[in-house]
């Protein structure tokens, strides 16, 4: 064991299980995750991936098992809930409102904590408090021209940066990005490396990506998911050179 | 950066937020539209009979209620019709039994439409698409029963007769309709106010993200259901207060007004004149209640298949229903003006 096991994790789950009518997606996995590190999760189509993101953001619930959220024990709990806990996701299906611009969309998650949302008295012109930070989040991700377009028209590459300036915005302990550089060209796919980077200053990640190049830029740790168990955890080159993995990924480009 | 990442987007506007040029243009046609509101507010009850005008009114507050969960929330509510019907039969009581002013009547049964909407919305914010209908269908069924069998409140299949108009202390009778018309309008005008803010507020920006994406707005940390539901309870006191309108106009309340092609109805006023839009209720409520006045008057009495028709026509070529329509003829328009123009 290397890094971070002198740390208490911020994530960890035991015995994680979810059961879809008999048959088992995620089967008693057992991650932690520590504090300030990015972990990845490999593993091939239907190993689980999704689902397990699905338990840990409180879109699904486990069929048995726990999940503790820096030393809380958040299984079950309602995904609304857990993004105010400090875990922001991003989805594998890029997922954004159509009919908003890029800097509403940014407005709309930096308002999520102040309870502004409910106030239907008030004019949508309170939510540009929110503007300047936007506008920031937006220059991160190297956005800010397009800061008053709606989303509805944006290309590929651009929804996926917004989605991560979106995750961003919620300040997350804990940041969850299923398949980011999915369906990308080779420039941003390394762009988006780089973002990524930028981002996890400080914070916890936990991503899902097939390329392996991603996986070998950024993670600290992999953990490796066949048909719903981890099979290998470890370093990327750990990983890499097991056996198991090997064996499982023959014949899958490496 | 990929060139993907560069091609240029046509934008939301024609033109950047932030040039005069557009900005002035904008608050001409805002103005321009606030004029056409206000004098068709003002001028109804000189061109259609005043108590037409009322019914033009309340039922184009009622399709704004319904817009706002349709256009807005993206739930289309089939049994609308309970709270337009327990907000007249509340109004109607309370006009009777306490003989307080028609206002505070009317008030009251907007306020009985919310508290019934909270149980009913409770449930109904848990399904979407067609099982969200089916669920509010169910209720205003079951309201509608229930209205049927308590004849001695509401006096069953004979109805709740004999509603006073009463307004500190005087009695509007049958001719004094033009009268009651500007009062009611002020009501009327309210609850359209309140609807237009809702969707213009943070609060409607929410609401627009959930119809959206529902699963997105819960990962930024929104209680999804806990909008819906208030949203719901908002719709239910404006279509109470529609409710609450009609009924003191009529001087009578009757098991129509819970009836299920009630709720069908002004469904058929929101899309016929445009849903999302808030402006498009009111053009639909116009045209239907204006026809069927005239359908009425020349003794024609397949109402039902002239409607029918219409709704199928409206969905098979006006997708946006009449203020959508023309609005985006006009924008085209505007493109090609300015297109000619550089
Ligand atoms: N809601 C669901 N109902 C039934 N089966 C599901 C559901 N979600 C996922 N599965 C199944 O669980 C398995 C794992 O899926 P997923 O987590 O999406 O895999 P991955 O993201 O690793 O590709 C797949 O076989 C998938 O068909
Ligand atoms: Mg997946």
């Amino acid at each position: 064991m290397t890094a971070g096991t002198d740390q208490r994790p911020l994530l960890s789950t035991r015995a994680l299980t979810k059961n879809f009518r008999g048959f088992t997606a995620v089967r008693h996995v057992d991650l932690d995750v520590a504090v300030g590190s990015i972990h990845a999760l490999v593993g091939p189509n239907g190993a689980g991936k999704t689902t397990l993101f699905n338990l840990l953001s409180g879109f699904l619930t486990p069929t048995s098992g726990t999940i503790i959220l820096d030393g809380q024990d958040i299984t079950g709990k309602q995904p609304e809930n857990i993004a105010h806990l400090g875990v922001a996701r991003s989805f594998q299906i890029t997922s954004l409102f159509d009919n908003l611009t890029a800097l509403e969309h940014l407005e709309l998650a930096l308002a999520s904590p102040t309870g502004l949302g409910l106030r239907f008295w008030r004019s949508s012109r309170t939510l540009r408090r929110f503007r300047t930070r936007s506008l920031d989040l937006l220059d991160k991700v190297g956005m800010t021209d397009l800061a008053d377009r709606n989303v509805g028209e944006f290309a590929y590459g651009q929804k996926r940066a917004l989605e991560l300036a979106l995750a961003l915005a919620l300040d997350p302990k804990l940041l969850l990005l299923d398949e980011p550089t999915a369906g990308m060209s080779l420039e941003d796919v390394d762009r988006t490396i780089e973002l990524v980077k930028q981002i996890s200053a400080g914070r916890t990640v936990v991503f899902v990506d097939h390329n392996m190049h991603v996986v070998g830029s950024l993670a600290d740790r992999v953990s490796v998911l066949q048909q719903g168990e981890i099979l290998v955890e470890g370093t990327y080159d750990e990983v890499r050179t097991d056996e198991k993995v090997i064996t499982a990924y023959l014949g899958q480009a490496q | 950066m990929s060139t993907d990442l560069e091609t240029p987007l046509p934008t939301k506007f024609d033109v950047s937020d932030f040039d005069p040029r557009a900005r002035r243009a904008r608050s001409i046609r805002r103005l321009l539209l606030g004029t056409i509101a206000l004098v068709a507010v003002l001028g109804l009850p000189w061109w259609v009979y005043p108590p037409i005008a009322v019914d033009i009114a309340a039922w184009a507050l009622f399709a704004i209620s319904v817009d706002l969960l349709l256009g807005f929330v993206g739930a289309l509510s089939f049994g609308h019709a309970a709270f337009w019907g327990v907000s007249a039969y509340s109004a109607g009581l309370i006009a009777q039994n306490f003989g307080l002013p028609f206002p505070v009547a009317i008030v009251g049964g907007a306020i009985a439409a919310m508290i019934i909407a909270v149980p009913i919305g409770y449930l109904a914010v848990r399904r979407s698409g067609i099982y969200f209908a089916m669920v509010t269908l169910a209720f205003a069924q079951m309201i509608w029963f229930v209205a049927n069998q308590w004849k001695d409140v509401t006096g069953g299949e004979n109805g709740l007769q004999g509603v006073p108009k009463s307004f500190f202390g005087i009695e509007l009778i049958e001719t004094e309709a033009f009268y009651f018309y500007y009062v009611v309008v002020i009501l009327i005008v309210a609850g359209a106010w309140l609807a237009w803010r809702i969707v213009n507020s943070p609060f409607g920006r929410v609401l627009v993200a959930i119809r959206d994406n529902s699963a997105r707005t819960r990962a930024l940390g929104y209680d999804v259901e806990k909008y819906k539901l208030i949203a719901f309870v908002l719709s239910a006191g404006i279509a109470g207060v529609a409710g609450g309108v009609f009924a003191i106009s009529h001087g009578f309340v009757s098991l129509q007004e819970l009836d299920w092609t009630t709720s069908g109805k002004v469904v058929l006023m929101t899309v016929l004149g445009g849903m999302g839009t808030l402006w498009g209720g009111p053009v639909g409520a116009a045209v239907i209640v204006l026809l069927e006045d005239r359908l009425a008057t020349s003794g024609f009495d397949g109402i039902g298949i002239i409607t029918g028709s219409i709704f199928i026509l409206c969905v098979l070529l006006f997708r946006r229903g009449i203020w959508g329509t023309a609005k985006n003829l006009i924008d085209r328009a505007r493109a090609g003006y300015a297109k000619r123009r550089s």
